[in-house]
């Protein structure tokens, strides 16, 4: 294991100090910051929650130990083609299990990983509030409802042309 | 305050509004088992995080159990502590708990001090009915301190000492439900984290997950190598504590019979790190009255306050947080590292030994002087001025792995050279000592008169941050002394902003100083043991027939052989450092 | 307006959303502006109609035809058929599942007929994005009656006698809730609304904040003028963004009315509203927890007391309600107690809205009155087990709560009775099972939830539903025994009694409902290694009919794992020792001879 000196462009620690400001740079707000330091980045690097920590002038500790309690913050890049699935309670008894291992077998990643091309990310969530669709799949902003497994091979298709 | 009814095992009592079902109950003699629960009184540290419920009880009219340490009294509750359903039910919690813990009591360096264990027994758990997954994750050595996360329970006690007391910022819960644990920033190494290596997070942890690196391996190692010369030095707080091991009552002094030990254990010198201690008051005295002449003379650059030095903890502490500030502390090298610089010059040459076959121990109250010993500036040539440091609680395991116990041995004295001492270096291990001994000195050299009343008394006591005024013979010296470093942070803040004006301040890492360290025998939340090791420090210097630093005739003596003066050129090359800014230090791991 | 004969109304829910409800409206909108009649005819994008199964769906007013399921291009044929000629669509009309009729208007659909609508009484009938038609509904004159007749006190009493309790899971009694933070003096309180929606399989509040944001807002000011506060907190999940957006649209508006802001009408009093976003952590909904959320912390509940309403947000007090709560007042204080506490059962006042779901013909969300059975809800509301299958049993209360069997059908619904069956209100989830759904493995999936939950804080649940968990999986792969079973109900009994917060306390009621209510399951899978639902794939049997093979290999040549054995043309046989139960072979033969057993 060898240590690496990551430095943000001096840009990107512009963006993350007038996030901050723009919450007074109250540590309070530390979930609302991350919130906008996620969609501005796309995922929060050590690098950004460093430079968040020190803005607030709060320990780094505390701002990880912040990030990882949140299934929504990601310490990794999500795929330009995020993909999740429901897996509320309508959608389990609706088969969301059967497609949601379908998804894995096509992409050949886990839960929480990202394709090597960078080009699809998996993950579950809890309930959009769909259950009329059930089994719901969400790729980007766009809900596919009533997902079978046979259906996940042509959906992940229209994404790959 | 008013006085609240209420009825324990159907024994009624009367206590105090505000007064918790666990301190009622401990009133009448009803002791109800706790694990995460801490309170360090005499500290003002209270941690009841209510996570383990261990501490369960039966209220009447209560749906649930309630924890008894959070959980208040009002008038008229009825508690019964003691019920089968509540005795099944911390049985099964703490069956759960060793159900997510390693089974390695034998090899773990807590065993027999452990209090789970403990009150494993307590519960009677003979057999462990829910098994499955348990939690695993990297180990740290650090040079000071080892993190084995597989064996934390998530009492979260070093939590509260890391941040709420020690204002660190190194520790914090991380991820949540079954993979939560205490880690630093981005589980990385507590080396690459702001760690000052206080131990606070040792001292309190009930199990093996937060230990001391233990260096007694490598002593065995060194003792049985015919080519080595191996010496000791011994911190003036650990003669006030290793009995306790043994034992014997917190705050028996046990120096006699440790050197005894230690020569058996084989150590070829047996010498005292309280001698060091003095020479560190002619150094840092003499560095005090020289900013003070020139202070008073008017020289607007000097810098005062000046701050202490000796303690490891807090020159990590100020090199992370306070950087900018790094110019105010003494340069004086902590007596631990004098000790070493002077051993392997003047003391080698004088036993006719090479530098590289010297080996230099020290036993040390503290976890951060390891880490001290570690640093590069403290080596000359890749050869550490001192080779290993371990702690009380390693020279104990040490003795009772040979010679047993310590209780019948003989009192024996230090050795001649670098063993002399006088009180001003054993009230080292107190709060306020250092600044006190440093007073001593420094009134007879500005005032040119002798001292008569030696004890400080305005310097003396447990709270956190004192401020005392010492008459130099008309000339009022405002004194400042912190211990524990989030106190250490509320003088430095004062300072910065210019909100205080001192002198002088002496700050210790340690709640207590070094009678409070890291590196002591556990005091499983007791701080009468600490107010008892305060005690036995301030009586040893009583019984001293020296006790300022410069009467010290060994000391007198090492100037005249071999350092010139105090502050002379090669006083400044073996007994001064300097210090490092490490706040921008960054790191991330790939 | 005047000239304004007919809306359309478009269902703007996530779920119509979802399913291309905006492109519906656009189609209408153009279409009626070909045949010129967008002064005539006007198109409403509204909130949730609650009827999702049956998504998007177009309401017409005043007639109420409900047409279902309609597609961008169905637009042409409703606006030259029904809004020129006035023949209603008949393709597009919802089909009752019974009778296999088309309903002509939403009045005679059964979905409907017994539903009383309060908290969710302008969701579908409004456009959430316009405070004018919320306005127009009386949004803000109960705020207005309060700040001009009524005492803070006489509000609260108005709360109190109506009857009215918590709706997020607890139940607890909202007058006396305001009233105690009413009475803890401070020079700062605050009001939260809770709408950190963590059940999965519960969208009543992301719909009442969709379809209708500003009974909510109104209600907070009520709040804040009851207890003294002027400021309201609005705890959202990130993950709703659509009614993120309407709320943010309502805020602003309600400040441009003056509705909301300072001096509120003039009787100087004072209310703002701020936003705070959660970040996936089911246990926020805890009250504490939530409050260390919005402080910028873990979300790790602490002990209570100190209860929110001595010491919450920033150790002020504070008062923690729900949005369907806060949904419910408004009417209340415009109808009357007496009004509200004559709907409802002895200590169930109201209504509730349930989000239903699972095996169910008509999924949706619905409110109904306190009292109603589970029978009329699952069978007339809900049209009954989809595909004609068996009820089997039904899930109340989310992860918290419990799965009840048809013994409890006729049970009346309200939070005593479904305590007292061994589930719960919860936030008002309910999930309907068949035949198909193995009861352990349902026991297993809400564990699984919880143990992903769980926050971490305090033992038991930490690492006891971790265990209770593992229990499960081990039952469901064969391999669990009798004495796990016990150890089942015991860890489950000191969970519950240990942990510190509502999510510990309640975690083990999947698991202690399903051993209550269908041991029989347990102990077939335990004794006789068998899931009569064939949903545990560990304890699935493939068996070869012998009479049926004809001996082709193709299953054999299937069969990754070589498990298959026999001569051409002979009978085949399966190991069960080494057969991984994929089902290859099942798929593979093409003359029925494999079975499951």
């Amino acid at each position: 294991m060898s240590s690496i000196h990551i430095k943000l462009k001096d840009k990107d620690c512009q963006t993350i100090k007038e996030i901050c400001e723009s919450f007074n740079n109250d540590p309070g707000e530390l979930i609302n910051i991350l919130h906008k330091a996620q969609e501005h980045f796309g995922y929060l690097p050590a690098e950004v929650q460093e430079t968040i920590a020190q803005n607030l002038n709060i320990s780094v500790a505390k701002v990880y130990g912040v990030v990882t309690f949140y299934s929504f913050f990601s310490m990794t890049p999500k795929g330009k083609h995020p993909i999740s699935v429901c897996t509320g309670t309508a959608c389990y008894v609706r088969g969301a299990e059967k497609v949601l291992e379908e998804l894995k077998k096509e992409l050949k990643i886990s839960v929480g990983e990202t394709t090597p091309d960078g080009k699809f990310s998996l993950s579950c969530l809890r309930c959009v509030g769909a259950c009329g669709l059930a089994p719901v799949v969400m790729i980007g902003d766009k809900t596919y409802g009533r997902v079978a497994p046979e259906d996940v091979k042509k959906i992940i298709e229209e994404y790959n042309s | 305050m008013s006085l609240i009814n209420i009825k324990i095992n159907g024994k009624e009592l009367q206590v105090e509004e505000g007064t918790t079902i666990l301190q009622a109950a401990k009133k009448v003699g009803i002791e109800i088992p706790t694990l995460c629960y801490m309170n360090l009184h005499d500290l003002n540290i209270e941690h009841n995080p209510g996570g383990c419920r261990i501490c369960v009880v039966e209220v009447e009219g209560r749906r649930n159990l309630a924890p008894s340490c959070v959980t208040k009294v009002w008038e008229g509750m009825s508690v019964k502590t003691h019920t089968m359903r509540v005795l099944n039910a911390r049985r099964t919690v703490m069956e759960l708990i060793l159900s997510d813990h390693p089974f390695e009591c034998l090899t773990c360096a807590k065993n027999g001090n452990c209090d789970l264990q403990k009150l494993a027994q307590d519960l009677g758990v003979r057999e462990i009915h829910y098994q499955g997954e348990q939690s695993t994750y990297k180990e740290d050595k650090s040079p000071a301190i080892i993190r084995d996360m597989d064996k934390c329970i998530m009492c979260r006690r070093c939590e509260t000492m890391c941040n709420d007391v020690q204002t660190c910022g190194v520790l914090s819960g991380i991820n949540r439900g079954f993979t939560a644990v205490v880690a630093p920033a981005f589980e990385q190494d507590l080396i690459k984290s702001p760690c000052t290596f206080c131990g606070q997070c040792v001292a309190v942890c009930p199990t093996g997950a937060l230990t001391e690196r233990d260096y007694t391996n490598r002593v065995i190692r060194a003792l049985a190598d015919p080519t080595k010369t191996v010496i000791v030095q011994t911190a003036p707080a650990v003669r006030v504590a290793l009995g306790e091991e043994f034992g014997l009552p917190a705050g028996t002094i046990v120096t006699g019979k440790m050197v005894a030990a230690l020569r058996r254990l084989g150590f070829d010198k047996v010498y005292d790190t309280d001698f060091a201690a003095d020479l560190t008051i002619m150094e840092e005295g003499t560095e005090f009255l020289d900013r003070l002449s020139r202070y008073l003379n008017g020289d607007k650059n000097v810098k005062l306050p000046i701050l202490t030095s000796c303690c490891p903890g807090w020159v990590n502490f100020f090199e992370y947080n306070f950087p900018d500030m790094r110019d105010i502390p003494s340069t004086a090298k902590s007596p631990q590292q004098m000790f070493g610089a002077i051993a392997k010059t003047y003391l080698a040459e004088k036993l006719g030994v090479k530098r590289e076959n010297l080996v230099v121990v020290s036993v040390m109250p503290c976890l951060a002087k390891k880490y001290e010993a570690e640093r590069e500036e403290f080596r000359v040539d890749g050869n550490p001025d001192v080779d290993f440091s371990i702690s009380t609680r390693e020279l104990a395991h040490l003795i009772k792995q040979t010679i047993g116990d310590i209780k019948d041995l003989p009192d024996e004295d230090f050795d001649k050279l670098m063993g002399e001492s006088t009180g001003a270096g054993v009230i080292f291990g107190n709060t306020g000592g250092v600044i006190e001994a440093a007073c001593r000195t420094a009134y007879e050299i500005y005032t040119g008169k002798t001292l008569e009343k030696v004890e400080f008394h305005q310097l003396r006591g447990f709270e956190s941050v004192r401020s005392a005024v010492v008459d130099f013979d008309g000339l009022k010296l405002n004194i400042g002394i912190a211990h524990g470093l989030g106190n250490a942070r509320k003088l430095l803040e004062c300072i910065r902003n210019g909100e205080c004006e001192f002198h002088a301040i002496e700050i210790m890492a340690c709640p207590g100083g070094c009678i409070g360290g890291g590196g002591q025998p556990l005091h499983h939340g007791n701080t009468e043991i600490l107010k008892a090791r305060a005690a036995a420090i301030y009586k040893e210097d009583e019984g001293k027939a020296l006790r300022k630093s410069h009467e010290n005739p060994e000391i007198i003596k090492l100037y005249e052989e071999f350092l010139g003066k105090p502050s002379s050129e090669k006083a400044h090359h073996l007994l001064h450092t300097k210090y490092f800014d490490k706040k921008k230090r960054i790191y991330i791991e790939k | 307006m005047s000239t304004v004969k007919m809306h359309l109304l478009v269902c703007g829910g996530t779920g119509c959303v979802s399913s291309y409800s905006p492109q519906v409206a656009e189609s209408l909108i153009k279409e009626l502006e070909a045949h010129g009649l967008q002064d005539e005819c006007k198109v409403v994008k509204t909130g949730c109609f609650g009827f999702c199964e049956q998504g998007p769906i177009v309401k017409v007013i005043p007639d109420n035809t409900f047409y279902t399921k309609v597609a961008p291009e169905d637009a042409k044929e409703i606006i030259e058929e029904h809004i020129i000629k006035g023949r209603k669509v008949d393709r597009l009309l919802y089909t009752d599942p019974k009778k296999q009729e088309h309903v002509p208007d939403s009045k005679h659909m059964e979905f409907y007929k017994k539903q009383i609508r309060i908290a969710l009484r302008n969701c579908g009938f409004i456009d959430p994005e316009n405070i004018e038609e919320a306005i127009a509904r009386d949004a803000y004159s109960a705020l207005g009656k309060c700040l001009t007749e009524l005492t803070p006190q006489e509000v609260i009493d108005i709360i109190k006698k109506s009857g009215l309790r918590g709706r997020g899971g607890g139940g607890f009694p909202t007058g006396i809730k305001w009233e105690i933070a009413a009475k803890n003096a401070s020079d700062q309180k605050y009001v939260v609304c809770n709408a950190d929606e963590g059940d999965p399989g519960a969208f009543m509040d992301r719909s009442v904040l969709e379809g209708d944001p500003h009974s909510v807002l109104e209600a907070m000011a009520i709040c804040g003028y009851c207890i003294g506060a002027n400021k309201g907190l609005i705890y959202i999940r990130a993950e709703y963004p659509l009614a993120i957006k309407r709320l943010k649209i309502a805020i602003k508006q309600a400040m441009e009315y003056g509705v909301l802001g300072d001096d509120i009408f003039g009787t100087g009093f004072s209310f703002h509203i701020e936003l705070r976003y959660g970040a996936g952590a089911f246990v926020c909904g805890e009250e504490t927890a939530l409050i260390h959320s919005m402080e910028g912390q873990r979300g790790e509940p602490t002990v209570k007391p100190p209860f929110p309403a001595e010491a919450g947000y920033l150790g002020k007090p504070t008062n923690v309600n729900n949005v369907e709560t806060f949904a419910n007042v408004p009417p209340i204080i415009l109808k009357g107690a007496e009004w509200f506490s004559s709907i409802g059962t002895e200590r169930s006042k109201g209504t509730k809205v349930f989000a239903l779901a699972g095996k169910i013909n008509n999924v949706g969300l619905i409110e109904v009155p306190m009292g109603i059975t589970l029978r009329e809800v699952i069978f007339e509301i809900g049209g009954g087990i989809k595909n004609g299958k068996k009820f089997k049993a039904v899930q109340t209360g989310g992860p918290s709560g419990g799965c009840l069997t048809e013994t409890h059908l006729d049970t009346p619904i309200d939070f005593d009775n479904l305590l007292a069956a061994g589930s719960m209100m919860g936030s008002g989830g309910m999930i309907v099972m068949d035949e198909d759904d193995c009861m352990v493995s349902i026991a297993k999936f809400f564990l699984e939830f919880t143990v992903e939950e769980s926050c971490g804080k305090c033992s038991p649940c930490r690492i006891g539903n971790k265990r209770l968990y593992e229990i499960l999986d081990k039952i469901t792969q064969g391999k669990g025994t009798m004495e796990d079973l016990e150890l089942l109900r015991n860890l489950s009994e000191v969970i519950k009694d240990t942990s510190l917060c509502g999510l510990g306390q309640s975690s083990p009621n999947p698991v202690l409902s399903t051993l209550t209510n269908f041991w029989d399951e347990y102990v077939e899978h335990v004794t006789e290694k068998k899931c009569r639902a064939g949903q545990c794939t560990a304890l699935k049997k493939y068996i070869i009919d012998e009479e049926a093979c004809v001996g082709c290999t193709a299953c054999a040549r299937a069969c990754p794992v070589n498990a298959i054995s026999g001569e051409r043309k002979m009978p085949h046989n399966i190991n069960q020792d080494i057969c991984i139960k994929c089902g290859a072979c099942y798929e593979k033969c093409k003359f029925n001879a494999i079975f499951i057993k």
